[in-house]
């Protein structure tokens, strides 16, 4: 196989990508009489368009960054996460409680992140006992646990953790010691420390993977669980501990959203990030630098959508559809009966080599 | 009262009952399909836009049916037929679903925020029972759809046990190998089942924004296309079970609306939050799983 060739695969998903997302933002405003080029145009320069967009970019990615990392850890360890985000949420919603309930004292935004761990980890404990001692598959439950996550957290913010005047519901600001350090703030206000903390996570998940035994126990139950078995990994043990770990990194991009962007707890507090993390980890081929590529795409699409709405008028949710599309693309792309069809015009290796989902 | 209260569930249940029974026909053959909330979801905006059109409600109800097959098929394209992870389509397809209804509806009826008033489903008074004392007016004084999930509950429990149809589904469910070594076309047959669910599917959409909502707005399924899927684990794949799993959801809908409406103040969210954390409970018990279908979930590949 070609140099080019193998160019051409590796950019294919993501060529795809940029076409399904500009594909469907003129179908979408043609269908509403709205001019096709405009919307088009609107979404990319507003993605794209200026300097103050990419820390915009930067700031949209880090929940996705962390929790694309959390499904790349799960999904290349044989375990379907699709609850990343109730964990997300757990996250949040034990970094609201430390940011509003306790302090102001120094460190507490650092307490505040590791009690989201903590809350991802505990979320996504129930689903791994399912699994592991009655034999559930995680899928339904992990799914399940997103509601209760969701309903618990809109509990809390018409209850207990309510805003003292009781307009809205929403918790109060976090202490300020609870916020996260502004990397940069005489170029921008909304930089936080957070992002460069999703970039080394993401960076340390991909390691832990591919570089330590731990690694490669859990990367072979994926791939095997009965050889892994067999070879005497202790399967079930690195499965709680995947399911464990995945859900810390879920919990840990929750309470960094809370705590570096939006400061204050309230329902909507994720547009469906755990959802897009799967588009963002199989998009990127479960690998760290095409996961945190796919984070700032999915990014990208998001401010572009915001910006196409501002200015066009077709709606921001079509950026969802497109998560949607790209997603079905790249799960079309990687099977048996397509990959044969791509090996035959010279685009794909004969026998597709390493991990595939 | 309380007999009104058990038709407000009876109401609310239904569009998780249609699409739950269709998730449970699907799941019978092997194939776990989680993009039903954005089937459904689909489902709803056709209705909406078909009813709205023709200002009757039966256009709404075909188009919803019509709609919910063409979402299955795609899901079972993928899924089934190209043997693409059931997981990741059917998350594809509630993604896709989502973006898509939302951004349509807004192109076609503008801004959000104006709602939409659609022609709702008659009720239709059943003769005789309707004239039942106290129960008949309430319960027997629904919109047809009520009528045809019900109906369907006791032909699917005997179409599965009791038919050789039936039998050939669940064949395809739990040996799907030894189906084909008889000679059944697995994939093509799943694809069937799976037109069949797309059509109740759509049409629990069409029960929700032509009757429970009356009307369309942007992820108006919020959620139970799940609920649906979490119903077929707490009925334990079998008929009468989602129709209980159906009901119990109805009626917890129902008790959160009457807390709204009456000065009690109980927090709502812990009924929004009770079926799926029943549904957590069943599993938790031993052999919560018995009567899942050996095969679901895996794609059929012919050696």
């Amino acid at each position: 196989m070609n140099r080019l060739s193998a160019l051409v695969l590796r950019l294919l998903p993501a060529a795809l990508a940029v076409a399904v997302a500009l594909g469907l933002a003129a179908i979408v405003a043609a269908v509403g009489g709205h001019a096709p080029g405009r919307a088009v145009g609107a979404l990319v320069s507003g993605s794209l368009g200026s300097a103050e967009n990419v820390a915009d970019v930067l700031v949209r990615a880090t929940p996705l960054v962390l929790t694309g990392a959390a499904v790349m850890l799960a999904f290349r360890s044989g375990i379907f996460n699709i609850g990343a985000e109730g964990q997300f949420l757990a996250g949040a919603l034990a970094a609201g409680v430390v940011g509003t309930k306790t302090g102001p004292f120094p460190g507490q935004a650092l307490v505040a992140l590791l009690s989201g761990v903590l809350a991802g980890a505990a979320w996504a404990s129930l689903p791994a006992l399912l699994r592991i001692r009655r034999g559930v598959s995680e899928v339904i439950t992990t799914i399940l646990l997103n509601f209760v996550a969701l309903y618990l957290v809109s509990f809390a913010v018409n209850g207990p953790l309510q805003e003292q005047s009781r307009t809205y519901p929403q918790s109060d600001a976090l202490a300020s010691t609870a916020d996260l350090w502004r990397l940069a703030p005489s170029i921008d206000d909304r930089l936080h420390v957070g992002v460069l903390l999703a970039l080394l996570v993401a960076i340390a998940a991909g390691a832990l993977l591919s570089r330590t035994s731990l690694g490669l126990r859990l990367r072979s139950a994926g791939l095997n669980a009965d050889a892994a078995r067999l070879a005497g990994f202790p399967v079930v043990r690195d499965l709680a501990l995947a399911f464990a770990l995945s859900g810390a990194i879920a919990g840990l991009g929750g309470a960094v959203e809370l705590c570096g962007v939006t400061h204050r707890l309230y329902e909507k507090l994720s547009p469906g990030y755990g959802y897009t993390a799967i588009a963002v980890a199989l998009l990127g081929g479960l690998r760290v630098p095409g996961m945190v590529a796919g984070a700032l795409f999915f990014a990208a699409l998001g401010a572009g959508a915001s910006s196409m709405e501002r200015t066009v008028g077709v709606s921001a949710v079509l950026a969802v559809a497109v998560q949607g599309a790209t997603l079905l693309a790249v799960a079309v792309l990687g099977t048996p009966a397509v990959a044969r069809r791509l090996e035959r015009a010279g685009l794909r290796r004969p026998a597709a080599t390493g991990e595939t989902s | 009262m309380i007999v009104e209260f058990l038709a407000a569930g009876l109401a609310l249940g239904t569009p998780i009952l249609l699409a739950a029974l269709g998730e449970l026909l699907v799941e019978r053959s092997g194939v776990l399909d989680i993009g039903l909330e954005g089937t459904m979801l689909v489902g709803a905006f056709a209705a909406a836009v078909a009813a709205q059109q023709a200002g009757t409600p039966l256009p709404g109800v075909l188009a919803a049916a019509a709609a919910g097959v063409a979402v299955a098929v795609l899901f079972g394209t993928a899924a089934v037929l190209l043997g693409a992870d059931q997981i990741i389509v059917g998350t594809a397809i509630n993604l896709l679903a989502l973006g898509g209804t939302g951004a349509l509806y807004r192109e076609v009826y503008g801004e959000t925020g104006t709602s939409l008033v659609l022609p709702t489903l008659p009720r239709i008074e059943l003769p005789v029972l309707s004239k039942l004392p106290v129960v008949g007016p309430v319960l027997f004084s629904q919109h047809a759809l009520v009528y045809l999930a019900l109906l369907l509950v006791p032909v699917m429990a005997f179409f599965l046990a009791r038919t050789g149809l039936g039998l050939r589904v669940r064949a395809l469910g739990d040996h799907p190998r030894a189906a084909e070594s008889l000679g059944l076309p697995v994939r093509r047959d799943r694809m069937i089942v799976l037109a069949v669910a797309g059509a109740l599917a759509g049409l629990a959409g069409a029960a929700l924004s032509l009757a429970s909502a009356g009307s369309f707005v942007e992820g108006v399924t919020a959620g139970r296309g799940f609920v649906a899927l979490a119903v077929v684990v707490f009925g334990r794949w079998s008929p009468w079970g989602v129709l209980a799993g159906s009901l119990l959801f109805g009626v917890a809908s129902a008790l959160q609306f009457q807390f709204q409406a009456t000065a009690i103040r109980l927090p709502y969210q812990l009924f929004l939050m009770l079926p799926y954390v029943l549904t957590l409970l069943a599993l938790l018990l031993p052999r919560g799983l018995a009567r899942a279908p050996l095969a679901l979930g895996a794609s059929y590949e012919r050696d």
